[in-house]
């Protein structure tokens, strides 16, 4: 397995969100190869003719019946909102200026 | 009764009697609240008027001669990793910080229509990733057998408060053992039900295929009472079993294990077991024969690979299920000075208001279900997971129950093991497979270690929604412990009401 470098943290810290400093990358760097270091051993008895198991249950579709039952009133949806307008969520802009 | 140092159990039948009533009992627990929890840091958020004011509600109704049930009047001490309306739910982390959910989980409305009365939220490692406490945004709570020591976790609060008679009954979460480890290291007992067997709407998600929503107590009925008040089929939770609850009241009644095959599991013993905690699990085999049980000797030997699946598994379900902390509809928002963009404003906020082992397992995580990685680890977690399954399946075959020790130590000291990862990750290799595999299980404490005079868990394992048979073991055990040792075991902890 090819070391973890602190470009890799930092690709995967973009692809989850995090803004990290760049102490942080590298500590995180070394860390997750130590934990990928110990966690590869699934490797040694998954082989290909074991089926993976996603979940403990097997169930699928489980459906309601579709009606309309009471919900959140606005007011009630919106109480822990960091920013409201207009009874809205009032977030950052998400598009670009164009 | 002796007020606080009564079980459940008793205080409800003390409240059905009219001897006390609920408003009384609420306030001599909020009174042990405010006289040790300084020590303990159990609860994040004390509920004093709340609980009064639910308190006072059942006792009205009882007045009015209206059939309540079991537990109607008897307070609770809630993680705060299930909303409840109204009141502050952090999870343990300052991205939560100040949140009060507009709606309550399943599990809270049923306490409450029960009569339950809620004392407050219980402090937990972040998210529920961790095995101390020590990983919580706001600070670490003390094992009340020594101050120096974690009580385990992650639902390390609400074994705390009830092994230091805080409350009566607590309600925690387990995704890789955070009950049952917990329970074990403060010497109360801990179950974690079938999966599918109690509801997790309304509870902050880890990892959705693992996590599990169940009890605490000082014994096995007080445990098999609050179990039967919180289990059953929930609508609103899609993996919620559509069956009947396992009888485990009747079960923790029942006082037999004549013709039971108990099959103690060989990997989970012997070497990596400390020497007190081996003796102790030994002498409650020993109890067990003596009650007429069979032992039988059982091989699971994939259990090895459980603990590095589960760090595969649950950091990837992680990954995914705290993407909802956006800072957009809930929670902390940082760094929106008009100047910045959405994405930017997410990242600012996500690195604030995550602690450091929740960043670690979300990139792991992410790493884990990266392109070209899959299979390699995510996908063979999920082969090892199969094998642990067929493991369990082959070994209950063989014998009714599994028996094994919870931990491999006893309680272990604030700041031992919070620098090394690794490390904190083994003390849940006994508990982690039946997670992998969606059985229950529980922790009863059966002893104290010789070197350190610290509580020792035994575990026991049941076939999934065979949640019953655990409650038989584990109360004729508890019974036989009890007539060996003459009084509970908690009254071998430090009188905390009297320390300086």
């Amino acid at each position: 397995m090819a070391a973890i470098s602190r470009d890799d943290v930092a690709h995967l810290a973009k692809l989850a969100r995090i803004e990290m400093t760049p102490a942080e990358l590298d500590h995180m760097a070394t860390e997750l190869e130590q934990i990928l270091g110990a966690v590869k051993r699934v490797q040694e008895v998954a082989t290909s003719d074991i089926a993976p198991t996603s979940h403990p249950l097997s169930m699928s579709n489980i459906f309601r019946d579709d009606v309309v039952k009471p919900s959140l009133t606005n007011e009630e949806a919106l109480s822990g909102a960091p920013a409201q307008a207009e009874d809205r969520f009032k977030v950052p802009q998400i598009l670009g200026d164009e | 009764m002796r007020n606080i140092h009564s079980t459940a159990a008793e205080m409800a039948i003390a409240l059905a009697a009219k001897e006390i009533s609920s408003v009384e009992l609420t306030q001599q627990h909020l009174d042990r609240i405010a006289s040790v929890d300084d020590k303990i840091h159990a609860f994040l958020h004390i509920d004093n008027d709340g609980a009064l004011q639910q308190a006072a509600a059942v006792d009205a109704k009882r007045a009015s001669g209206e059939s309540l049930s079991p537990l109607a009047g008897v307070p609770i001490a809630v993680k705060d990793i299930l909303a409840q309306k109204g009141v502050p739910t952090t999870a343990g982390s300052k991205i939560l910080e100040g949140w009060r959910p507009p709606y309550d989980s399943t599990v809270v409305a049923k306490l409450k229509a029960a009569g339950v009365v809620i004392l407050g939220k219980t402090n937990m490692d972040e998210f529920a990733m961790g095995s101390s406490t020590e990983n919580s945004a706001y600070g670490t709570t003390q094992n009340p057998w020594d101050l120096t020591r974690t009580p385990g976790g992650s639902s390390g609060g609400s074994a705390a408060a009830v092994a230091a008679f805080e409350a009566p009954l607590a309600i925690g979460t387990d995704t890789g053992g955070s009950i049952r480890q917990p329970a074990a290291l403060t010497g109360i007992v801990g179950v974690k039900p079938t999966y599918g067997g109690v509801s997790r709407y309304g509870v902050v998600a880890y990892s959705s295929s693992l996590d599990q929503v169940g009890p605490f107590a000082r014994t096995v009925l007080d445990t098999a009472l609050l179990h039967e008040a919180i289990a059953g089929h929930d609508e609103r939770d899609s993996t919620s079993i559509n069956a009947p609850v396992p009888q485990v009241v009747a079960a923790a009644k029942r006082l037999d294990v004549k013709g039971m095959k108990i099959g103690v599991i060989k990997e989970l013993s012997g070497s990596g077991f400390q020497a007190g905690v081996s003796a102790r699990i030994n002498e409650s085999i020993e109890l067990l024969v003596a009650a007429g049980a069979e032992i039988i000797e059982v091989s699971c030997p994939n259990f090895e690979y459980a603990l590095a699946a589960y760090y595969l598994i649950a950091p990837s379900e992680a990954s995914s299920n705290l993407a909802r902390f956006d800072s957009m509809r809930y929670g902390l928002r940082v760094g929106d000075d008009g100047s910045r963009g959405a994405e930017e404003v997410m990242s600012a906020t996500r690195e604030a208001g995550f602690g450091k082992e929740v960043k670690r397992r979300i990139i792991l995580g992410t790493y884990a279900l990266s392109s070209g990685y899959y299979d390699a680890y995510y996908g063979s977690a999920q082969k090892v997971r199969t094998l642990v399954k067929q493991d369990f399946d082959k070994a209950f075959a063989k014998a009714d129950v599994l028996i094994s020790p919870v931990t491999p130590t006893t309680a272990f000291k604030i700041g031992e093991k919070s620098n090394d990862p690794v490390a904190m990750y083994l003390s849940d290799i006994a508990t982690i497979p039946v997670n992998m595999a969606g059985i229950g299980g529980m922790s009863l404490p059966v002893g104290l270690a010789d070197e350190d005079g610290l509580p020792v868990g035994l575990q026991i394992m049941a076939p999934v929604m065979q949640d019953d048979r655990f409650y038989r073991v584990g109360g004729t055990l508890e019974a036989a412990l009890l007539s060996k040792w003459g009084k509970p075991i908690l009254s071998n902890a430090p009188d905390l009401a009297g320390q300086k």
